[in-house]
């Protein structure tokens, strides 16, 4: 008989605590096992793998794939590989930054209501989320055409030549991005707001702070949880997006998305396309990383 | 300092929705003086702080200090620092940097940041400290850095909303006398918000006691403690006993024990008396004024002293505070005596 012990007030052994334990999470590990890892494994296997000649897989293991995606292949060096990549980074950061500017106010705004009206309103954020993404992309189609006002206002406004549409354009894949993006940064920001310590505000100002001294101290200190949540939740996503940037771009930006989509789909690569892949989940370990170092220089505790 | 700078509040009055917190208050603090708001929650106390210190804007009245309109400058810009009650240090930044944060807001050259920084954490002991992060110390600690954070800047006046009321008893014990001796350093104005007679009375040079949004007495420590005003003030400052007298405009009143002589009449014809504690005196003789026979029903060792519950006839009984060497039993029946420069006439 195993020693008796005391966990949380409950008298139980070792070995009956373990296999409680796992009885708990073992079946989420085996699904993790199941549909996570072993798929990770697999794509990584497949970014080493080599292309039929009619499009299939050969185990013959290679780098080259790895060295296309860096732009070097039988032709030579060709930057439009690392331009894809360097696009899908610069917009999911883009996308990012323009969410966190527009988020923090909302969040204050929400936060500053009564807390009836704070829920109506944050539910109102996440409405449009409730709508299959390629349909909102399309409504912005719509919206951005040519015969709307929008598109009207622009016009007469100097920004696009009379008669113009909005779409297809860098300027349409932004806000369809920030669109589809933006509840998913308010949601953490609003978290950390509403908690907020107004005591530390009134001791910044109270120590002859200024405006932007009272919001990197006293503000953004305070909400660095929710700013690197934020942060992650906006990014990561916007990352790999590619409805968005494609249905709005009028295809004619590649990004690592469409560069994936494309390799599995019409190029039957799927090589290059699991290296490309790959090259999404390493890009995106690494921002949770550097978020992470920054959290915890910045945090204190 | 060129002039001296007092601080004069005039007829400020502030509501929050239908509640009127401070209504028409008055004060002025001379430079370089120790005064105490003391009142229980809800007196205004806070609320008058937050006005100095300019977290709030009050309905109407005027606050000065010297020849400057301290309503006329935002919070940042008042030659005031605040001790929140909280501490509020900023979480993210090492001690140093937190004391350092109001000069360089004022961009103070480095050199003096520094020189400054490190003599005001010499004097409150915190130098060694100066690396750590605030969730690194202890209460009495962080309450070190919000003193010194507040200090270094110079203020002209510095308010304290209850700084000690997170701290435990010994502790607070020791920061009394610090504050104290800080106060008497800088020379300059303390204004410290407090629910603690206690306390009030260890640090100040002069008490304001508050109820209601009114100041009720004005005074210094040992005024307010040897002379309440009315009912609530000897209440909140632990004057022990009560009872209700009537007057026929003599100095001879009629109580619960019997008659009673005063100093002097008292000012109605009805009202109530207050005796502290240690003021009512047990002897063996009958005294030659206001001496009663009384039993002892009870006596509480407190360690220094002895409190003993003594009833005269019928009368509610009398809570006596007697030296631990002055032995009574319960039952043992003894003479009271009530000196009359002792006897305290409230106002209601």
């Amino acid at each position: 008989m195993a020693r008796p012990i005391v966990i949380d007030g409950d008298l139980t052994t070792r070995p009956r605590l373990f296999i409680r334990g796992l009885m708990l999470i073992g079946w989420g590990l085996l699904w993790m096992a199941v549909f996570l890892y072993a798929p990770l494994v697999g794509l990584g296997a497949l970014s080493a793998a080599t292309r039929g000649e009619y499009g299939g897989v050969e185990w013959t293991l290679t780098t080259a794939n790895l060295w296309r995606l860096a732009g070097y292949d039988e032709l030579g060096f060709s930057y439009n590989n690392l331009l894809i990549l360097w696009r899908s980074v610069w917009l999911a950061a883009v996308t990012t930054g323009i969410c966190l500017a527009l988020a923090f106010p909302m969040a204050f705004w929400i936060a500053n209501h009564r807390p009836r009206v704070r829920h109506l309103l944050l539910a109102l954020v996440m409405v449009p989320s409730c709508v299959n993404l390629v349909i909102r992309t399309y409504a912005w189609q719509q919206l951005l055409g040519g015969q709307m006002p929008p598109a009207w206002l622009a016009s007469q406004l100097g920004l696009i030549p009379p008669g113009g549409a909005l779409y297809p354009s860098g300027f349409a894949v932004y806000l369809g991005m920030v669109s589809c993006m933006l509840p998913f940064t308010v949601l953490p920001l609003y978290t950390s707001i509403e908690r907020l310590d107004w005591n530390l505000v009134e001791a910044a100002r109270d120590l002859y702070g200024g405006r932007l001294r009272v919001f990197r101290h006293a503000i953004v200190s305070q909400c660095m949880p929710g700013l690197i949540a934020a942060t992650i939740l906006t990014f990561i996503p916007s990352l790999g997006m590619f409805v968005v940037p494609d249905l709005l771009g009028g295809a004619k930006f590649m990004l690592v998305g469409n560069l994936i989509q494309l390799q599995f789909g019409s190029m039957s690569d799927w090589p290059f396309g699991a290296a490309a892949g790959v090259f999404l989940i390493v890009a995106s370990l690494l921002a949770l990383v550097g978020l992470r170092a920054v959290s915890e220089r910045t945090e204190g505790r | 300092m060129a002039t001296p700078l007092d601080l004069r509040i005039v007829d400020l009055s502030k509501s929050f929705g239908k509640v009127s917190v401070l209504k028409g208050l008055s004060l002025e603090v001379p430079d370089g003086q120790f005064i105490t708001l003391l009142g229980p929650s809800g007196c205004g106390k806070t609320t008058l702080l937050r006005l100095v210190a300019g977290f709030d804007m009050p309905d109407s009245g005027s606050i000065t200090l010297g020849s400057t309109d301290l309503l006329a400058l935002p919070a940042q810009r008042r030659p005031v620092n605040t001790v929140f009650q909280s501490y509020a240090l900023f979480p993210h930044l090492r001690v140093l940097d937190n004391v350092a944060f109001g000069l360089r807001s004022r961009r103070v050259p480095a050199a003096d940041v520094a020189r400054r920084c490190r003599e005001t954490m010499d004097i409150l002991r915190i130098a060694d400290l100066a690396q750590r992060y605030p969730h690194e110390l202890s209460g009495g600690q962080r309450q070190r850095v919000a003193l010194a954070r507040a200090l270094v800047n110079e203020p002209e006046v510095l308010l304290l909303d209850e700084p000690l009321s997170a701290l435990d008893a010994k502790l607070r014990k020791e920061v009394e006398v610090e504050l104290k001796r800080i106060q008497r350093r800088y020379d300059i104005t303390f204004i410290l918000v407090t629910h603690d007679q206690d306390e009030a009375i260890a640090v100040s040079d002069r008490i304001l006691i508050m109820h209601g949004g009114s100041i009720i007495q004005d005074g210094t420590p040992e005024q307010v403690y040897e002379r309440p005003v009315n009912q609530f003030v000897a209440e909140f400052m632990g004057v022990g006993n009560r009872f209700p007298v009537t007057s026929d405009g003599s100095d001879t009143v009629q109580g619960p024990f019997g008659p009673l002589r005063l100093e002097a009449p008292p000012p109605w014809r009805q009202g109530t008396l207050a005796v502290r504690l240690e003021d009512i005196e047990v002897r063996d003789q009958q005294p030659a004024v206001n001496g009663f026979q009384a039993v002892i029903e009870e006596r509480l060792f407190r360690g220094d002293y002895w409190e003993l519950r003594a009833r005269v006839g019928q009368a509610p009984p009398l809570v006596i505070m007697v030296n631990p060497d002055q032995i009574y039993h319960e039952g043992q029946t003894v003479w009271i005596e009530l000196p009359p420069s002792n006897i305290i006439p409230l106002a209601d």
